[in-house]
């Protein structure tokens, strides 16, 4: 990626953290957005997080990219998350590249960019360094929480580690641990970024160069995954890209080839090669039942939190299955649940376009939180 | 407010724990939980409702009752409360078992089949009865297996289902309904209310 990531909001958070890896970092930048205003009894703060290509800024004209943030069909005056209302925050997860640390930052020993010598990182210890931006807001208790995909996965971390830090929750379209089709797909996404030879062991930045194409292709083949098959059909079907017949050649004949090598090439001038690999790890790893003895129920046990699961009725990558699981591990142990299953053919990305049937829904648990909980 | 969704009310006690499965649009979850400080969750199927059920605040999950009463654990409830939708199941005595396994009690309420007008409707009209508590016609009903409040009554019987109070709703009137007048309350009842365990 080319952008600089100065001039953000960063968190410098000083207390050590120790990783999962075993590694302990300190004194290390979380980068953050915020939209709204906080209200004096810090009743209303709501935490966004962001999903594996996503960053803190989710709302507006990202400063950075001078593109739309990821999800402004949600966040804003008037929409689902009304900032005239809410405060909400977005933080940069840890290992990411947009000002949080990560790969692509300068270790003050070498004076070069980490590259693979940057820890490995879990979804616990992102949600771990997120914490401290509630500290540092001093919010004792945010009204919600909520995130989609990776952020989803984020959310119920957070949940069963600081059970009392949300007064709702909002996990969309994730699962509480990745399956094999999850990995098979985060893999094939690594080994296209590290077969090409411009990613040099991780350590291009050391030649001001990048694995653009390695990227690129992962970037398609999650793209893929995103959609569904009857979404892309009603998109695309077999149309041509701008001519009439085919061309008899390897160029982009179809408009689906044309559209996934824009979303490819778009995405490796925001993203860092290292970032993508380091998050589709964390993913990886991901399996919220393997931190408590009894599974996913002991993971809730006790929860005060209210929780509304949200699934897609066209999502294969993280299917209404993968929620229903968490609904059931909920009920298990008598959280406070509701789910609601969207029916669309807008397939995992559903929750970052305009759903209206999905966005009414989440405005209207959080707005009754809100009611309930305002003090 | 339906007379029906009072009586049910009246059978609960305060601040008990409640799941209402097919909760609708929320109607009675909200009464419930207003007036009786009752920690009340529902299961629904369609999404319109349960969008609407959100949005007052209920909590609610999407689902289907006939395959999803599983994912609740045993006992997990003080009562279940399956209002007007026993007939409609595939399967009810599935369901019902699954109501009083999920339950300490339940509270199944039904259209009456026997109720006068539905029998004078078929006896002099020689059609279909379309009543109140029974809207539909033939073809586009949702009622597979419809029931008398005898019927049900010896169901629970059969069953050994412990009928701990039945309520007959007739025009807005309730009765007591027991073993020595259940003949004739099943004709003057349009809808029978069972607490049961």
């Amino acid at each position: 990626m080319n952008y600089k990531t100065e001039n953000i909001k960063q968190l410098i958070i000083k207390k050590p953290l120790k990783l999962d890896c075993g590694k302990i970092i300190k004194d290390f930048p979380l980068a953050y957005e915020t939209y709204g205003k906080l209200s004096e009894k810090r009743d209303n703060a709501i935490l966004v997080f962001h999903a594996l290509t996503g960053d803190q800024f989710a709302s507006g004209i990202n400063p950075i990219t001078k593109r739309e943030g990821w999800w402004g069909v949600a966040i804003g005056e008037g929409k689902a998350l009304d900032t005239k209302k809410y405060f909400v925050i977005c933080a940069n997860v840890l290992g990411g590249c947009m000002g949080s640390f990560g790969p692509k930052d300068v270790s003050e020993q070498t004076k070069e960019s980490y590259g693979l010598n940057f820890p490995v990182i879990t979804i616990k210890d992102m949600v771990k360094a997120q914490e401290a931006l509630l500290d540092h807001f001093k919010i004792e208790k945010l009204l919600c929480a909520l995130g989609g995909s990776m952020g989803g996965m984020q959310l119920l971390q957070f949940c069963a580690s600081f059970p009392d830090r949300t007064f709702s929750a909002i996990p969309i379209a994730c699962s509480s641990s990745h399956s094999a089709q999850n990995i098979a797909l985060n893999e094939l996404a690594r080994q296209a970024i590290m077969a090409d030879p411009d990613w040099s062991k991780g350590d291009y930045n050391k030649n001001k160069n990048s694995p653009k194409k390695g990227l690129a292709v992962a970037r398609m083949a999650g793209h893929i995954s995103y959609l569904s098959e009857s979404g892309l059909q009603e998109k695309f079907g077999r149309k041509l890209q701008e001519k009439a017949d085919y061309e008899f050649s390897f160029n982009a004949d179809f408009q689906v080839e044309s559209y996934l090598r824009h979303q490819g090439y778009s995405f490796v001038d925001r993203f860092d090669a290292n970032s993508y690999l380091y998050l589709t790890r964390a993913m990886d790893y991901f399996d919220l039942s393997k931190q408590f003895k009894n599974g996913l129920t002991d993971a809730f046990k006790g929860q005060k939190t209210k929780f509304l699961v949200v699934s897609f009725s066209s999502d294969w990558l993280y299917p209404t299955k993968h929620s229903k699981d968490i609904v059931i591990a909920l009920n298990a142990c008598g959280a406070n649940v509701s789910f609601a299953e969207i029916k669309t053919d807008k397939g995992h990305d559903s929750f970052l376009v305009n759903e209206p049937k999905f966005l009414a829904t989440i405005k209207g648990f959080v707005d009754s939180s809100y009611n309930t909980y305002k003090k | 407010m339906k007379r029906e969704f009072e009586i049910i009310a009246s059978l609960l006690s305060d601040h008990s724990r409640v799941l209402d499965v097919g909760c609708g649009d929320g109607t009675l979850m909200k009464f419930l939980s207003k007036e009786k400080n009752i920690d009340v969750r529902g299961l629904e199927l369609e999404e319109k409702n349960v969008e609407a059920c959100i949005s007052k605040g209920l909590s609610v999950i999407e689902g289907d009752a006939e395959t999803e009463l599983d994912q609740f654990p045993d006992k997990s409830f003080d009562y279940v409360i399956l209002s007007q939708t026993l007939q409609a199941f595939y399967n009810p005595v599935t369901v019902l078992e699954q109501l009083l396994r999920i339950g300490k009690a339940s509270i199944v309420s039904i259209p009456n089949f026997g109720y006068w007008k539905v029998r004078t409707s078929l006896l002099f009209n020689g059609r279909m009865p379309v009543t109140n508590s029974l809207p539909y016609k033939w073809f586009n009903t949702p009622n597979l297996h419809m029931c008398t409040i005898k019927d049900f009554y010896e169901l629970c019987n059969k069953k050994n289902i412990d009928m701990k109070k039945i309520i007959g709703i007739n025009n807005n009137r309730t009765s007591s309904i027991d073993n020595n007048n259940i003949r004739f309350k099943n004709i003057f009842s349009e809808v029978g209310i069972f607490l049961i365990s």
